[in-house]
């Protein structure tokens, strides 16, 4: 009795969890392999179930849905594209830790000012400088609308977050607004106007998927190279810090956001010029948001975002095709079956920055005691061991 | 860079051994495609689904049907039209009025395949063989609607339950009913005439007069404006509400309120057990038999299909295009029979829904109208449709083009 009351006492929780230290780039690997192969299984159990189908047709439908024709290919790397777009535009902003969630409006303002320029100079002017009006246009629209919670932010520390998301709202009322002028029938629906978008290349998506590939190049160079892009970590690290060094805070702030408004303008530029021909509420497609996860996941790397933009989109078409295929008609359910998979790769980032350490077993109160010490040993062994794993990853790396 | 090049490579890894695993989903051999703009939970799209699914059943293909939803009115109706003619589909239908130019371009690129278009207003004048609008006169299904809310309000007002604010002037002789909009046009104006004409058929026999007010939301789909739009109108005394809007949200808000709603698209009954009384839905199961039977026989598919009131004598009959689901718990007693009769002089032609006698505009009978029938980009009026006293509806082409705002019916939204 006095033992195990004694064992109460001294009760150490089921487990503890600690913050790792340089975690080696193997072991890192491992987890999100485990994490994606777990989030792959959970979702096909649970489509499996729901849907009273085979898991693996399952898995062999969402690749058939995102790569099975030449066309879907095209789509896939079209979306992914436009994808990474955003996501491009959102990174400078997020890196100064400036949270712009009005990527899905500034998009939007694109979309509606290049097709305002195709409605009202469609035929009027040459194609190629109509071109030009359209591109400018948007990307002015698009610089435009981030810059305006950019200056509040930077003169009366506005929040941020709040405002850039209220302009999405706007802009989707401005499109609605438009809309209605345009379309004289009150219809909300808008024909596409074929004759004056960017002349096709192959078709119509290689033309964005060319300028993206362009602008991943510039952004990865602008944030790694230039001075401006060094601006833009110092600032994101510490106002004070970067005040101090004599950077100008609020001139880095408003340059780097019209910079990152004018990608999505660009972006518009591309969906309603190069792509749909026209705009309505939802051309953005929600991108502004996705392309949060898409930029966080790669650490705000340009060249790796490309690679996480290309697997949501790569998850959402085939997960949309192999719910076609099972006869759901439900929008919810793909979205539910991507978030399992999003859940379980977000998730496993906790376990690259953390560790759970479990309880050891006890049988007695002494023994215990003895096992309490000899895990205290043991973690120190532990630590070393991995101080000498994460030296030996960073000699593989100079490898 | 690494990371991600080999947390690809892991990821690919896994999923082609996975895919190696499995042996192989067999490939479906598809005939009917249906592109929707929404899944399953709008009530729109569902109605379209259904009766797809019970078209093809009857016609025995049911395995041969495939449905993609949640497809939004830009170039991604196009690649999924093209997509669903890489699949082997023979006829390809889609829900929305904004995929429309999108289907008509697939058509045009493949002639061998049937493009069919729900609510569309191009087929007629675009002389592209394989290229078809279908609808129905749904104006007389939202009239007869309109004449169930018009026997609800009148019970209301015999038994003294409606409010001060339910009327518009202490005489208590005009009573302020609700309805939410989609967009401003031809469709839901038409839509919500007739049901409106309805309304005031039923009411006028007691001497009582009905206003309407109206609000859009701009969307086809948006659940939360629908319900502050309903939430809106029941504030301002509504006493009854209906809308033309794909989501619950209007029907939920008069439940949540207690207020009476006529519902569109299908039954709300379920979700809205105590105030659902009605709804008028276009039944599609007649025209996707009809077009899978052309379609398997090589037969041309009418260009322009508008389908009616079926042959049955219920009011609940389901043989036509033109349906009413059967009444629900807050119905006025008495109303089944109401509708019987209102069907009856419909079907006979001796009731006419847009009688110009029973409306006026700007406080005057309406002699003559030029429709906007025939698209073009800058929408100019073309067609007569006055006829004999009668406003034409659906009569030179199947989708609405009634866009008139009549006496008694205020747009909030657009009012100045």
């Amino acid at each position: 009795m006095n033992n195990s009351e004694r064992e109460k006492t001294v009760r150490e929780p089921l487990f503890h969890i600690e913050k790792r230290g340089d975690i080696s780039r193997k072991k890192g690997l491992l987890i999100r392999g485990i994490a994606i192969l777990a989030a792959l299984i959970v979702s096909g159990v649970f489509s499996a179930i729901l849907l009273k189908g085979n898991p693996f047709v399952f898995y062999e439908k969402i690749i058939d849905g995102a790569v099975g024709t030449e066309r879907r290919i095209w789509n896939l790397l079209r979306e992914t594209a436009l994808l990474l777009g955003v996501a491009l535009a959102i990174v400078p902003a997020f890196k100064m830790k400036f949270w712009n969630l009005g990527g899905n409006g500034q998009v939007l303002v694109g979309c509606l000012a290049t097709t305002a320029c195709m409605f009202y100079f469609g035929g009027k002017v040459p194609l190629g400088l109509l071109i030009v009006f359209m591109m400018l246009a948007g990307v002015i629209a698009g610089a435009i609308w981030a810059l305006i919670p950019a200056i509040f932010k930077a003169q009366w520390k506005t929040n941020e977050s709040l405002f850039t998301l209220m302009m999405n709202y706007i802009a989707e009322g401005l499109v609605a607004f438009f809309l209605t002028i345009w379309v004289k029938t009150g219809s909300g629906v808008l024909n596409p106007m074929r004759d004056y978008k960017v002349p096709e290349v192959i078709n119509s998506s290689f033309i964005p998927i060319i300028v993206i590939v362009l602008l991943t190049a510039a952004m990865y160079i602008y944030l790694k190279y230039s001075k401006q892009g060094y601006e833009i970590s110092v600032v994101g690290e510490s106002e004070n810090t970067a005040r101090y060094v004599g950077i100008n805070v609020k001139k880095v702030v408003i340059r780097t956001l019209i910079i990152s408004g004018a990608i999505c303008g660009l972006v518009g530029f591309l969906l309603s010029g190069a792509i749909h021909g026209t705009v309505s509420k939802a051309t953005h497609g929600g991108m502004g948001f996705t392309a949060i996860m898409v930029a966080w996941l790669a650490k705000f790397n340009p060249l790796i975002m490309a690679g996480t933009s290309f697997f949501v989109v790569f998850l959402e078409r085939g997960v949309a095709e192999a719910s076609s295929y099972f006869g759901v008609t439900n929008t919810a359910f793909p979205d539910i079956v991507t978030s399992i998979i999003f859940f379980f790769i977000i998730g496993c980032e906790f376990f690259i920055q953390y560790r759970l350490r479990f309880r050891a077993k006890k049988k007695s109160g002494i023994a215990a005691e003895k096992t309490v010490v000899k895990a205290e040993k043991k973690d120190s062994v532990e630590v070393s061991e991995e101080s000498d794993d994460s030296a030996k990853a960073k000699k593989e790396d100079k490898a | 860079m690494k990371k991600i090049v080999s947390l690809a490579l892991s990821a690919m890894l896994a999923t082609t051994m996975v895919a190696g695993l499995a042996s192989c989903g067999e490939d479906k051999t598809y005939t009917i495609g249906l592109i929707c703009l929404h899944g399953s939970e709008s009530t729109y799209d569902k109605n379209f689904i259904d009766a797809m699914k019970t078209a093809a059943k009857n016609k025995g293909l049911e395995d041969e049907l495939t449905i993609v939803t949640g497809i939004p009115e830009g170039e991604e109706c196009y690649d999924t039209a093209i997509d669903l003619v890489e699949k082997g589909c023979k006829v390809i239908f889609a829900d929305s009025f904004g995929h429309e130019a999108f289907m008509l371009q697939a058509a045009e690129e493949n002639p061998d395949v049937q493009f069919c278009h729900a609510t569309g207003t191009m087929a007629h004048t675009e002389n592209v063989s394989n290229f078809q609008n279908a609808f129905a006169s749904i104006y007389e299904g939202r009239y007869l609607a309109g004449v169930a809310a018009g026997m609800k309000i009148v019970e209301m007002h015999k038994a003294n339950t409606l409010k001060e604010s339910n009327y518009t002037s202490t005489a208590k002789d005009n009573i302020k009913i609700g309805y939410v909009g989609a967009w401003p046009y031809a469709e839901v104006k038409s839509g919500y005439t007739s049901y409106y004409l309805g309304v005031k058929s039923v009411l006028a026999e007691e001497n009582l007069g009905v206003t309407m007010e109206v609000q859009f939301t701009n969307s086809w789909y948006d659940e939360a404006a629908e319900r502050s739009a309903a939430q809106n109108l029941i504030s301002r005394g509504a006493a009854l509400i209906s809308q033309h809007a794909d989501s619950m949200g209007a029907p939920s808000a008069c439940e949540a309120a207690g207020v009476p709603n006529v519902s569109y698209n299908g039954s709300t009954a379920s979700a809205c057990p105590n105030t659902y009384i009605i709804s008028s839905r276009i039944n599609w199961v007649p025209y996707f038999e009809y077009m899978i039977d052309c379609t398997i026989n090589g037969k041309e598919i009418d260009t322009d299909w508008c389908g009616g009131l079926g042959t049955g004598s219920e009011y609940t009959d389901e043989s036509g295009a033109v349906v009413l689901t059967e009444l629900g718990s807050a119905a006025a007693a008495g109303t089944a029979e109401k509708l019987v009769e209102v069907r009856n002089k419909l079907k006979a032609g001796t009731v006419n829904v847009f009688d110009t006698t029973t409306f006026t505009v700007g406080g005057v009978i309406l002699t003559t109208y030029l429709a906007d029938v025939n698209t073009d980009s800058a929408f100019t009026p073309d067609t007569e449709s006055i006829i004999d006293g009668v406003f034409a509806e659906s009569k030179h082409r199947s989708a609405p083009y009634f866009d008139v705002n009549i006496d008694g019916i205020v747009d909030l939204t657009n009012a100045s």
